[in-house]
């Protein structure tokens, strides 16, 4: 349950598209023919040299044909070198097709909306304009059933809005002025009440704009570490051309006349194409993944630095506890009863709609059988809460019930004219629950403490191991929290965190993820409000919540879609296997080599030398089919490896000796071990098909 | 560049002096006057001449002498100077032959070596210890094995006169041993036994 | 092969074993500035030499910087050398009156010494005079190993540090690498060596009458001081032609231990070095692990394929059988006094090391006996490699491992903190490259050329690999030879010399680029996400990288040299 499996069904909105589906097969099939284009394969070297080489051994086959070479050899030759181009370019365009596609279903939305442009934002003379029309700073009036026309910020009035279109959540949001909902995205539709919109971006550089460019990998520039691969790879190849190009001279000293056709063969099968062919693929997959995970990053950049995370600030609302606190026990002073205690409490509560309030009704009403109180012909004055009073409750005929903070309740008791002691076992009551991490509230009726409700943070089922997992990973968990320390401390306790920040302000965020990176690590971390901006921005990885405010947004270097801040952690693993998935198909395609010198070697010289046939451990039938056969193997495992490349490779969260000796066992080993298989199959065949 | 050139040109000047001039010099002084006869080549000195070194081979070809390796040195053609003669044991230029394991040259030189050795030695069709007929790496290699002396104790004996027992027990005092029980190989000094064997005649 | 063969190999690996550390840590104190045993004797002359040059030590330089004064230093010694060899016949410390040295071979002589390579196409007592040997030659001995040992101390402090923007300061490196840690070991190292028969005079040749009446000429020199830093500084260049298997520069087998010992002594501690300096001594002793496994692996080949011999001799008539009373094996071009194993193990330890020092004749090794020393060398010299030398190549092959691995951990690479970025994989991709187009390159163009082919002295595959091994060794700074091949013609003088000067700097200035680039980043700190480069896995996965990279950019070339002429000797082909 641990693999990347797991994560998909944490994310129930990742559609799951067919990996070779017949629509993406045909367009990638054409695209790979348009990208034989020298001047688009430039941008991969190693495929650039595989399609230099196939040229010049057609023009050695038409050569052949001519004067009678062995055309039929140089001709098939010339085939499967055109194929490895091919295949690469077929991996390349299904891996992008399947981006565009999603490409599609977000461009529907962006069909020409009209805006009702307003001169002002005080004014409501409206000018109605294309939405492509708009300019920074434009302040557009959007009413129920109107497209909101681009990025921007409320600026007045409150409004739901559907923004399933980029979310794919059905239930409308609330969108407001001022506070952390005030930003809002072009293509999605308001569908009640009105807004007035500053404009924030471009057009052409929307949110929306910008998800397309990077789902269809339209303008993909190659991450850092993308380019850095490709460099080791040029240096391969460079070195490859080096061995091979002077063997040409090595060879007419022995006497032996070594073929351009072979010499080429043997270029190509040593060159990284198999990595070469897969590598953009790889990386429009990941970031494929991510897209379907309904995460947006900014950059190719950030995905690779999710890899690398080491330390996660994760809020302790929503990500590691449920959203509310729930009530779990009543502890009543001596001389109180539990039962008369969860009665005024209930009283207390009963106008409280928060999910506090909900839950002490429903412990009351489940736990002791009390039944939903009915004012009927009572007088009943409700007394809501405040952030000055911070306690709530309920004047029934005259009596007080009131609950709530336990300073606040305890200075209202003691402004009672009729003062009573507050009991020592009531204050100990409060300071267990404080240390164990949950919230008392006080409950008093007629300015008497009656008792203590036990409000608990209920830590996420399951969230304890996955905190084990990252751990094993190297990645240290941080839980953030305004809670004070005592409290902090208990749910860390019980959550598995590594660390946490207590009575959490913005700026302690910004200095924790400094200190944690001047130790030398890196920090992702999620946040919403425009206070989160600045940690968001320091943060390596930071990702802003969809619901957030544009701030947010902007500062941070992916978007959540869903807002749901636990996908911190899918986002690690999406970085992880993006990585792994290149590291272990360039240590395969290296290890490749290994045989193909045993098949081409021999064939190559057996001529001068017969007695090099020793180095024929393979059994290959002839020189020619040696050659074909590593040739066509070399063509046809970068098509069989096309799906390893856009699904990844498996991944698991393990520490990094284990997975790297896993998978240096499978495409280290395997990678040395295959071809030869694979070679002498192919062999067999082509000598049973009499193609040579 | 330029600022560099004062530091790089200083301190050249002093570490050549310091280990160019002053330290082979002191080194010298202090080899000369703690092992003279080491830092003087190891000579052998009789009746006032320079015989050779204990370390450096000699070529022998006189049947009453232990013959040493083959040796690939050479020198300048006396009738031309742009060419070189063979010339066994020339410790002023040394070399090996630097022939290949499959050269033709080699093998040929080898089996000659064999034959030669086998009728000088009157060893019949036995196989030669491979020592005496490959050449060292220097051409001037002191040593030869106890397997070599073996191979050529009956002729030494026959061409002195002596009983084979006595050669073979002399060349078995003068064989020396590995350095601490285990470094190097066991081997005979050629020149030290042949100089044993004249002794032991002269007495 | 033999118990006691196998013996006196792992005496050695011990006896360098045991000087690791406190070598290590000498030269960590030393580099460091700080004062060691030798500060009380040796403080004031350091300090009067960076007086005089006009140094502040602790005045720290920028990699171009460090670079510069580098090159300058060695710019400066290459003319004197050359300067100093065609003027040989005017100078003093000349008994035997030779002549000046010609333009094309001073050119490759001072390009190999200054290179720390000591190829020689010359043979050392027919061509220099004392003063030569010892005031160019022994001097660029020191002054060449004490760069390299620099240089690797730019690439750990690159490691070392964090958001550093210097890397050190040359002229105290050179100075405290000279004064500290060469001089006072070779001192004590030459008087032993001299105990064990090596001479050490300015006399003139001696005249011997032989035994049989013959005409011997002895030379004679101060062999012993330039034997002693020759081998410590992992130079190689022999004061005779026949190198350390003339029985002057190598009289005894532990005289040959106390050499062999030197030649890896600096280079295995320069790993304890690395290990001190970066915090982690574990990150050390993995380096010198994944050096140690393939030195074996290469001592076992040569050993084996040696005590095999060959079986044309064998036909011949000899006998190679090993017994109480000889080594056996192939004994053309080996001494009696080493046999089988210490030669073996000699030829695997000069070419690990960049030594090029030889106490048998590589020519002659059986093919795949040869192909140890070639392949050692073609790597670029890394397990142990010069001092200095070998570790930055070792580094610059862990970059590649490190970054593949790294990768397949899932995260962007890192070693030992440091992100590999861009930057440092081209760099090291650069340095890395140097070596096989050097080396393959110059021997294709020499192997096709009639002036190329004309300087052998084997035909058929082994004439081929003399040429391979000449431009290998000459690129990887070895110096040592298939000397069967006649060099010392304008054509090997001129290509060899530009292959050294490529093999070294065109190898060190992307090599200091690395350093600058990698000083001024962050360490990050480790967690169990990264993996860890202390361990048997990583010294695994380093030895795979470098010999799958090594192999398979030299193994077409090898089949028509070493590995053809195998099967070709067992089937009984001569050429």
């Amino acid at each position: 349950m641990t693999t990347m499996q797991h994560f998909s069904q944490m994310a129930p909105k990742a559609q799951r598209q067919r990996l070779m589906d017949p629509a993406l097969m045909r367009r990638a099939i054409r695209d790979s023919v348009f990208k034989l284009n020298p001047r688009t394969l430039a941008r991969n070297p190693v495929i650039f040299v595989t399609e230099v080489v196939a040229l010049l051994v057609t023009v050695i086959f038409v050569s052949d044909l001519a004067g009678g070479g062995d055309a039929a050899f140089s001709g098939q030759i010339a085939a499967w070198l055109w194929f490895t181009v091919l295949f690469a370019n077929f991996a390349e365009a299904l891996a992008e097709g399947r981006g565009k596609a999603q490409a599609d279903t977000l461009r529907r939305m962006r069909t020409q909306t009209e805006a009702k442009r307003l001169s002002d934002a005080r004014s409501n003379a409206i000018t109605k304009v294309a939405a492509n029309d708009l300019r920074v700073g434009d302040v557009v009036l959007v009413e129920t059933g109107d497209v909101i026309p681009g990025d921007g910020e409320v600026i007045e009035g409150i409004a739901s809005v559907n923004e399933a279109a980029i979310t794919g959540e059905s239930a409308p949001v609330i969108r407001e002025s001022g506070g952390d909902r005030s930003a809002v995205t072009g293509g999605t539709t308001v569908v009640s009440d009105w807004i007035k919109v500053r404009i924030t971006a471009a057009p052409g550089s929307s949110f929306l704009d910008r998800m397309i460019a990077l789902v269809e990998g339209a303008e993909r520039q190659k991450t850092p570490n993308e380019i850095a691969l490709s460099i080791l790879l040029a240096g391969m190849t460079l070195i490859f051309f080096i061995a091979v190009v002077t063997l040409y001279g090595f060879a007419s000293y022995a006497g032996a006349a070594a073929s351009i056709a072979v010499l080429s063969a043997l270029l190509v099968t040593l060159i990284p194409t198999t990595i070469g062919g897969l590598l953009s693929a790889i990386g429009i997959a990941g970031m494929d993944r991510l897209v379907k995970f309904n995460v947006l990053a900014t950059s190719g950049r950030a995905v690779e630095a999710a890899g690398d995370v080491d330390v996660l600030l994760l809020d302790k609302t929503g990500t590691i506890t449920l959203g509310a606190r729930q009530a779990t026990t009543f502890t009543p002073v001596p001389g109180v009863a539990e039962r008369e205690l969860a009665e005024v409490a209930l009283l207390a509560s009963a106008a409280d709609e928060t999910a506090e309030g909900r839950s002490i009704v429903a412990l009351a009403t489940s736990q002791y059988g009390l039944a939903q109180p009915d004012f009927a012909g009572q007088d009943v004055h409700v007394v809501p809460f405040t952030a000055q009073s911070r306690m709530s409750g309920m004047d029934v005929d005259g009596k007080e019930y009131r609950k709530g903070a336990v300073d606040a309740v305890k200075e209202y008791v003691r402004a009672k004219a009729a003062a009573y002691p507050i009991a020592q076992e009531f204050e100990r009551a409060v300071e267990d629950i404080a240390r164990a991490g949950g919230t008392p509230l006080a409950v008093s009726r007629d300015g008497r403490i009656l008792g203590v409700i036990y409000l608990k943070d209920i830590v996420k089922g399951g969230i304890r191991e996955r905190f084990g997992e990252l751990r094993r990973m190297g990645v240290r968990t941080v839980m953030v929290t305004g809670d004070n320390r005592l409290t902090a401390a208990a749910i860390a306790a019980e959550a598995g965190v590594d660390d946490f920040i207590a009575q959490a302000t913005p700026e302690q965020k910004l200095t924790y993820i400094r200190e944690a990176q001047g130790k030398g690590r890196l920090v992702a971390m999620c946040g919403d409000g425009t206070n989160d901006a600045p940690a968001l921005a320091q943060a390596d990885v930071g990702v802003a919540m969809q619901t957030g405010t544009q701030a947010a947004r902007e500062a941070g270097n992916m978007v959540d879609l869903d807002s749901d801040p636990t996908k911190l952690i899918e986002i690690v693993g999406i970085g992880k296997q993006l990585l792994m998935t290149r590291g272990s198909l360039t240590t395969f395609s290296i290890a490749n080599d290994v045989a193909k010198y045993f098949a081409i070697i021999p064939a190559l010289f057996l001529a001068t030398y017969p007695q090099l046939g020793a180095l024929n451990i393979m059994g290959l039938a002839t020189p020619q089919s040696a050659i074909l056969s590593a040739v066509i193997f070399n063509a046809l495992i970068i098509i069989a490896l096309i799906p390893l490349a856009l699904r990844g490779v498996p991944y698991r969260a393990r520490g990094a000796a284990s997975v790297l000796r896993r998978n240096l066992l499978i495409y280290g080993l395997g990678g040395v071990a295959v071809p030869f298989i694979g070679i002498k199959a192919i062999d067999l065949l082509v000598s049973a098909l009499g193609l040579v | 560049m330029l600022s560099h050139l004062r530091p790089a040109l200083v301190l050249f000047v002093l570490l050549a002096a310091l280990t160019g001039i002053a330290y082979p010099l002191a080194i010298t002084g202090i080899a000369q006057a703690v092992f003279p006869s080491q830092a003087s080549g190891s000579l052998i000195v009789r009746d006032g001449a320079v015989i050779g070194s204990s370390l450096i081979g000699q070529n022998f070809t006189d049947p009453k002498y232990f013959w040493p390796r083959p040796s690939a040195t050479s020198a300048p053609d006396p009738a031309d100077s742009t060419k070189t003669v063979s010339s066994p044991y020339n410790a002023a230029a040394s070399t090996g032959s630097n022939l290949g394991p499959t050269s033709k040259a080699l093998v040929e030189r080898v089996s000659g070596d064999v034959t030669h050795q086998r009728e000088a030695n009157g060893m019949g069709a036995a196989a030669v210890p491979v020592d005496l007929v490959t050449t060292s790496a220097s051409g001037l290699d002191p040593h030869i094995t106890p397997a070599a002396t073996r191979f050529q104790v009956g002729r030494v004996a026959e061409a002195r006169g002596m009983a084979e027992a006595d050669v073979q027990s002399l060349v078995d005092r003068m064989t020396e041993g590995r350095q601490l029980g285990f470094l190097g190989e066991p081997r005979v000094n050629v020149l030290a036994l042949n100089m044993a064997l004249d002794d032991l005649a002269r007495k | 092969m033999t118990l006691n063969g196998w013996l006196q190999i792992a005496v050695f690996c011990l006896l360098v074993l045991a000087t690791v550390r406190p070598l290590g840590a000498h030269m960590t104190r030393v580099f460091s500035g700080e004062r060691s045993f030798l500060s009380p004797a040796l403080g004031p002359l350091e300090r009067a030499f960076y007086w005089m040059a006009g140094v502040n030590p602790s005045k720290e330089q920028h990699w171009t910087r460090y670079a510069a004064a580098m090159l300058t230093f060695n710019a400066l010694g290459f003319l004197f050398l050359y300067a100093l060899q065609r003027l040989q016949g005017a100078l003093p410390l000349n008994p035997q009156g030779f002549g000046a040295v010609s333009p094309d071979l001073a050119f490759n002589t001072a390009s190999s010494f200054v290179t720390n390579t000591n190829w020689q196409s010359y043979g050392g007592e027919t061509t220099m005079s004392y003063l030569v040997q010892m005031l160019g030659l022994t001097v660029q001995n020191y002054v060449s190993a004490a760069t390299g040992i620099a240089l690797a101390l730019v690439f750990i402090r690159a490691f070392a540090r964090a958001e550093g923007k210097t890397v050190g300061n040359f002229w105290a490196d050179l100075t405290r690498g000279t004064l500290y840690v060469l001089l006072p070991i070779c001192i004590v190292t030459s008087l032993v060596l001299v105990a064990t028969g090596m001479p050490q005079n300015l006399n003139a040749y001696v005249d011997a009458t032989t035994l049989e009446g013959a005409r011997q000429t002895i030379a004679q020199g101060p062999v012993a001081s330039q034997v002693a830093i020759k081998m410590l500084g992992t130079n190689g260049g022999g004061f005779f032609n026949a190198n350390a298997a003339h029985p002057y520069e190598n009289p005894t087998a532990l005289g040959n231990m106390l050499q062999m010992w030197s030649i890896f002594a600096i280079g295995a501690a320069m790993t304890c070095v690395f290990g001190r300096m970066v915090g982690d001594t574990r990150q050390g002793w993995a380096l010198l692990a994944a050096m140690g496994v393939i030195f074996l692996a290469g001592v076992t080949v040569a050993y084996w394929a040696e005590a095999a011999g060959n079986p044309l001799l064998t036909s011949a008539g000899a006998d190679i059988g090993a017994s109480a009373m000889q080594a056996g094996g192939n004994m053309e071009g080996k001494e009696v006094r080493f046999g089988i194993a210490l030669s073996a193990l000699f030829a695997a330890i000069t070419t690990a090391a960049s030594c090029g020092a030889v106490n048998a004749m590589h020519d002659s090794f059986t093919a795949l006996g040869g192909l140890v020393p070639i392949f050692n060398m073609e790597l670029g010299e890394i397990v142990v490699g010069g001092v200095g030398a070998g570790l930055y190549g070792m580094l610059l092959f862990a970059i590649i491992a490190v970054f593949i691995a790294g990768l397949m951990v899932g995260r962007t690479p890192e070693y030992l903190g440091k992100k590999i970025e861009a930057k440092e994989v081209k760099m090291t991709v650069l340095a890395i490259l140097i070596l096989p187009a050097s080396m393959l390159g110059f021997a294709a163009v020499a192997s096709v050329l009639p002036v190329g082919v004309a300087s052998l002295n084997n035909q058929g595959p082994h004439g081929f690999t003399e040429i391979l091994y000449a431009y290998t060794s000459a690129t990887a700074n070895n110096g040592s030879a298939f000397a069967g091949l006649n060099a010392n013609v304008p054509f090997y003088n001129t290509t060899l010399g530009i292959a050294m000067m490529l093999g070294r700097f065109a190898m060190i200035v992307p090599m200091l680029a690395v350093a600058g680039a990698l000083v001024g980043k962050k360490r990050l700190a480790p967690s169990e996400g990264t993996f860890p480069t202390h361990t048997p896995l990583f010294v695994g996965l380093l030895v795979g990288v470098i010999i799958i990279v090594g192999g398979l950019t030299f193994f077409p070339a090898l089949s028509l040299g070493p590995i053809v002429e195998h099967f070709l000797m067992q089937a009984g082909q001569t050429f």
